[in-house]
């Protein structure tokens, strides 16, 4: 944790220490306490005054019905979009990992949706779909299904759920492809003298070895998803048709800017500050403790 | 390749190739609508080849934006974007690499302590305080300022444990030899750690790079002035319009504009992003 060797004097570590103690302080622990605060409070009216309400926000959120559609809605969204992005991502490492000629071209053409917005991710998308236009909505149309996800809050949730996959396959494809070349040649092929196809190698070795980046994948892909979603949100459905597509971290936003409820938005916003520490804890309990080959 | 079945590697060719072709399509789409003019966008379905009208749409919003109400032109979005990126790669870089040099190589009261301020902040992602971290900047007045728009973003656990992390690997006798010879901290940091940590800085750089770039949530709160828009967000405000549909060749354009920065750091670093991503993650 700390050098033998270390340097003297006390000032300059303070020094050195304290433009990032300072914005930590200002613009992360400020806002923190303030939502702590809000969260048992409430305003009037007007703002002039705010009263202790212990729980009462907190009571108030979670008998919300739209509340509790919203956990469900967030919750199908990222275990889907995360499975469909790791699926899709294991598939194309294991081929890269097997092909020899043009590897490096694929991986380059397969790693660049990593660095594009998620807003971005969803206005590209929400062009292929658009109900009107949209090249993939007129194909759906052609084979006989009606697509319009202005209006259909299934079909949002699917577009918003495919879109966020795409921008995460990139990130879980070089996660996998590293694992996968990690893992010692001489095992596989000894596996293949003895017999053992592609396809039994990929299950019986290949895929119990991978697990732990498996595992870490999956754990930080729904962090990832969990909040950096707003934005595939926004642009692609602003939380509707309806509530259909109204993730939690949306509405916190929503909640807090468009309907000025601080209270309500600062009790939500401690909701999800729990599950961030809950994920961040499982995270480091048992991503750090990989299982080592 | 442990064993010549060319079936099977023909296969893999064929899944990688249908794979890229699924990834590519939405910026083939997006790029060839930015191709044609605003009468095509009015058929169904969009076009799937390239038109003719590329340099001038391109042209049309980096000077003017698309033409409606409430959007600065693309380039200036395009200039703030880059001022974003940039300001907190290099201040979060910058802050982290001292504040880990600082907490691995000096004994001083509270280490601990300031080592769990900024640990804490791992769990706190701008997306959970989204508003009170707004009220908070806009009580320092810092709304529609560049320091509004990055300083809240610049600390980072991340950076910092990665530095730190990589500063337990330099051997203890470079500091010694460092010592005897008579330099002090900072002549140290300077002349020997910072050289060392060249590989890690550019690994970061491209990921902090691409936050900064791609922030969206954040400017949507702070930018209300047309004049400090980033083009993530303004794009939003292009598609969103209420009265009628939005020019969609124009707007393919700006998407088209707004991922090209970053994807092209990403593939022009691609070695340092990967070694980056890999590392700051375990």
């Amino acid at each position: 944790m700390i050098k033998r060797a270390t340097f003297g004097g006390v000032a300059l570590p303070y020094a050195l220490l304290l433009p990032q103690i300072a914005i930590t302080l200002i613009f992360f622990f400020w806002p923190a306490g303030e939502a702590l605060f809000q969260a048992v409070h409430v305003q009037d009216a007007l703002g002039l005054k705010t009263r202790f309400v212990w729980f009462e926000n907190f009571e108030r959120v979670f008998s919300d019905g739209y509340y509790l559609a919203s956990l469900r809605i967030t919750a199908v969204f990222t275990l889907a979009s995360c499975l469909l992005a790791m699926g899709f991502a294991l598939l194309l490492a294991v081929m890269a990992d097997r092909v020899i000629r043009g590897a490096g071209a694929y991986k380059t053409l397969l790693i660049w949706p990593y660095a594009v917005a998620p807003a971005l991710a969803g206005v590209l998308w929400g062009f292929m779909f658009n109900p009107t236009i949209g090249v993939v909505a007129h194909a759906l149309d052609a084979v006989g299904i009606k697509w319009n996800y202005y209006v259909d809050g299934d079909q949002a949730l699917f577009l918003v759920t495919i879109a966020a996959a795409w921008k995460y396959v990139s990130y879980s494809f070089i996660f996998f492809l590293a694992g996968l070349q990690s893992i010692p040649r001489s095992v596989i092929e000894a596996a293949a003298i003895d017999g053992a196809g592609p396809t039994k190698r990929f299950w019986t070795i290949v895929f119990p070895l991978l697990s732990p980046t498996t595992f870490f994948l999956l754990v930080l892909n729904l962090v990832h998803l969990f909040f950096e979603s707003f934005g595939i949100v926004h642009a692609l459905t602003q939380g509707g048709p309806g509530r259909a597509t109204e993730i939690l971290v949306f509405r916190v936003w929503s909640d807090g800017y468009r309907g000025q409820d601080y209270g309500g938005s600062a009790a939500q916003s401690v909701v999800l500050m729990a599950i961030v520490i809950a994920l961040t804890v499982i995270q480091f309990r048992y991503v750090e403790r990989k299982v080592h080959y | 390749m442990v064993e010549n079945r060319p079936f099977v590697t023909v296969f893999s060719h064929l899944t990688l190739i249908v794979g890229i072709g699924i990834v590519c399509l939405p910026l083939w789409i997006a790029f060839v609508a930015s191709t044609h003019d605003v009468s095509r966008m009015f058929q169904s379905p969009a076009p799937f080849w390239p038109g003719t009208h590329l340099v001038e749409n391109y042209l049309a919003v980096l000077r003017s934006g698309i033409g409606q109400s409430a959007n600065a032109p693309v380039g200036t979005m395009l200039i703030n974007s880059l001022i974003m990126a940039l300001v907190i790669a290099i201040g979060k870089i910058s802050i982290s690499i001292v504040s880990a040099y600082a907490i691995v190589y000096f004994r001083f009261p509270f280490r601990m302590g300031f080592f769990w301020i900024i640990f804490v902040t791992l769990m706190l992602p701008v997306e959970v305080r989204i508003m009170p971290t707004y009220e908070v900047v806009a009580g320092l007045g810092m709304i529609d300022t560049y320091a509004g728009l990055t300083i809240p973003l610049i600390a980072s656990a991340t950076a910092t444990f990665l530095f730190r992390q990589f500063f337990l690997t330099v051997p203890d006798e470079l500091a010694e030899a460092a010592r005897i010879d008579g330099a002090g901290p900072l002549r140290f940091f300077r002349d020997i750690l910072l050289p060392l940590s060249k590989t890690n800085i550019a690994a970061l750089f491209v990921i902090q790079f691409i936050y900064g770039w791609n922030q969206y949530l954040w400017p949507l709160l702070v930018s209300t002035k047309e004049s400090y828009y980033t083009v993530v967000m303004g794009i939003s405000r292009m598609v969103n319009v209420v009265d009628a549909a939005p020019t969609w060749n124009l707007v393919m354009a700006t998407a088209v504009l707004g991922l090209v920065p970053p994807v092209i750091v990403v593939l022009v670093m691609q070695r340092w992003f990967v070694k980056g991503l890999v590392e700051s993650e375990k």
